[in-house]
């Protein structure tokens, strides 16, 4: 194994990591499907970085940005043209992303795969890692009371807009790490999967996020040993494993 | 004269183009206990959340410096199945206000409330625990202002004491302000200062024995009301 594969094994397992706990918040949030548009929202963004050849991920992030912010205002609207605005955003990113990507890399930026990871682009992802864990630690509680309760949260004297702000860019910024290994269809199952399996298996908060971190922690090294010794594609390989410890929570659960 | 806590002046809040409230004017004293009552949908519960300041109104709401506010909801729009127990609850909100963490076992205590409940997902527990629970983090922190939403719709008769009781005893040790939104005259009558008769306006507003005759309840009620009747409406 090369260094820059060692980066990118490394870069992997601190997304998951953090795939599991932002997923965590994203279950408690109620925002699977709104989740799932902010990473499809990035395929038109990978397709534009294959068509003009520069780094897909800056593609992928710049789109993410717009996604977060479209979110953003539209999770303080609520209602039925909220659901609604947002199936035809998921609809619309996939079509416009398949319609610019060019064929050959059409793959790639659906389903991800294993690629080295330079040293400059391990410094960006760890960054990106420390951001995110700089968040979690410090709204964790305030996320918290405010995913239980908007309510509570105002009277506790948390701004609940900032929060969700955070929220989101964290968000993103773990779709980002994802994108890569996993492509944009399947980045947003890595941040959704887990989370549902350290729900079965939780009763408490710390155990939830815990547990599904653990979850996609396992998932993708699951992942990345079989893709390498069946020579499967990995980002499918990953989420099927993820999935398969779904069903087997499920089975522990009764 | 008492120190002024709340002010709130000619208040009026839309809501998709109706109007809940309307032209709200009332002061609120340092250490009193004002009940407000009304039929359902009157506008009680989003007079509390204006006061909270969730829901955009027109007019003037000053509350005093150092105000900490406490909000007990009539009830709480939470998937009680995710996996949190009381004591992430109550831990989080210590965290915020960086309180010790023998707080959270004083006030559990405090509300009645045994402590291996702490670690019960919230999901599991009854309704009178979970309201306990909502008084607790209310409580935590020891705020000045509370604002109880029927705190005790869900409560049996005796913990409905009980909490009344602990309400009587905050505000004569610790000089809390309340603010009580009730369907019960027999509470008014026996813990509130002040009553404020709320539909979409004032109609009353005045100590219970001053403000509430027969003729301001059939205004408010739309009908002849018992004054020492036990009813909930729902």
């Amino acid at each position: 194994m090369t260094t820059n594969e060692i980066y990118a094994v490394i870069l992997s397992l601190l997304a998951a990591a953090s795939a599991g706990i932002i997923g965590s918040f994203a279950l408690m949030k109620k925002m699977t499907l709104a989740g799932d548009v902010i990473s499809h929202i990035a395929l038109p963004g990978l397709g534009l970085a294959f068509l003009f050849k520069i780094n897909p991920i800056i593609g992928g992030a710049a789109t993410l940005i717009l996604g977060t912010i479209i979110i953003w205002n539209l999770e303080k609207e609520t209602g039925l043209a909220t659901e609604t605005t947002i199936g035809v955003i998921f609809a619309a990113s996939v079509a416009i992303g398949a319609l610019i990507t060019p064929k050959e890399d059409l793959i790639d930026a659906l389903f991800g795969g294993f690629q080295p990871i330079s040293y400059f682009g391990f410094l960006v992802g760890l960054g990106i890692v420390a951001l995110i864990v700089i968040f979690l630690f410090k709204f964790k509680n305030k996320l918290m009371i405010s995913l239980f309760s908007p309510e509570l949260a105002a009277a506790t004297g948390i701004n609940i807009d900032r929060i969700n702000l955070y929220y989101l860019l964290s968000f993103s910024l773990t779709v980002i790490l994802g994108l890569q290994f996993l492509g944009a269809l399947l980045v947003g199952a890595l941040i959704i999967v887990p989370a549902a399996i350290g729900r079965q298996l939780a009763r408490n908060f710390e155990t939830f996020l815990i547990a599904s971190s653990a979850a996609s922690v396992l998932s993708v090294t699951l992942g990345i040993f079989a893709s390498f010794y069946l020579s499967l594609s990995l980002g499918p390989t990953i989420i099927c494993i993820a999935a398969i410890l779904f069903a087997l929570s499920l089975i522990r659960r009764r | 004269m008492l120190e002024k806590i709340l002010t709130v002046k000619n208040v009026t809040v839309n809501l998709s183009g109706q109007t809940i409230l309307q032209n709200l004017s009332l002061d609120l004293e340092k250490g009193t206990s004002l009940a407000i009552i009304g039929p359902n949908g009157s506008g009680k519960t989003v007079f509390l959340k204006t006061l909270l300041g969730i829901i955009p109104y027109d007019g003037q709401i000053t509350w005093a410096k150092g105000v900490r506010i406490g909000y007990v909801p009539q009830k709480i729009e939470a998937d009680r199945h995710l996996p949190l127990n009381l004591e992430n609850l109550l831990r989080a909100k210590s965290e915020i206000l960086k309180l010790r963490k023998s707080e959270i076992y004083s006030i559990t205590e405090t509300v009645g409330l045994s402590p291996k409940l702490l670690k019960t997902p919230i999901g599991y527990l009854s309704g009178g625990q979970f309201q306990k629970a909502l008084i607790a983090f209310a409580l935590l922190g020891k705020p000045n202002v509370i604002l109880f939403d029927e705190p005790t719709a869900s409560l049996d008769q005796l913990t409905e004491e009980n909490i009344y009781e602990l309400m009587n005893e905050l505000h004569e040790k610790q000089g809390l302000t309340t603010i009580l939104v009730s369907h019960d005259l027999s509470v008014v009558y026996r813990y509130a200062h002040n009553v404020l008769c709320l539909n979409k306006e004032n109609l009353c507003y005045g100590t219970p024995e001053k403000a509430l005759n027969e003729e301001t309840l059939k205004k408010l009620y739309g009908a002849p009301h018992k004054y020492h009747q036990h009813h909930h409406d729902n």
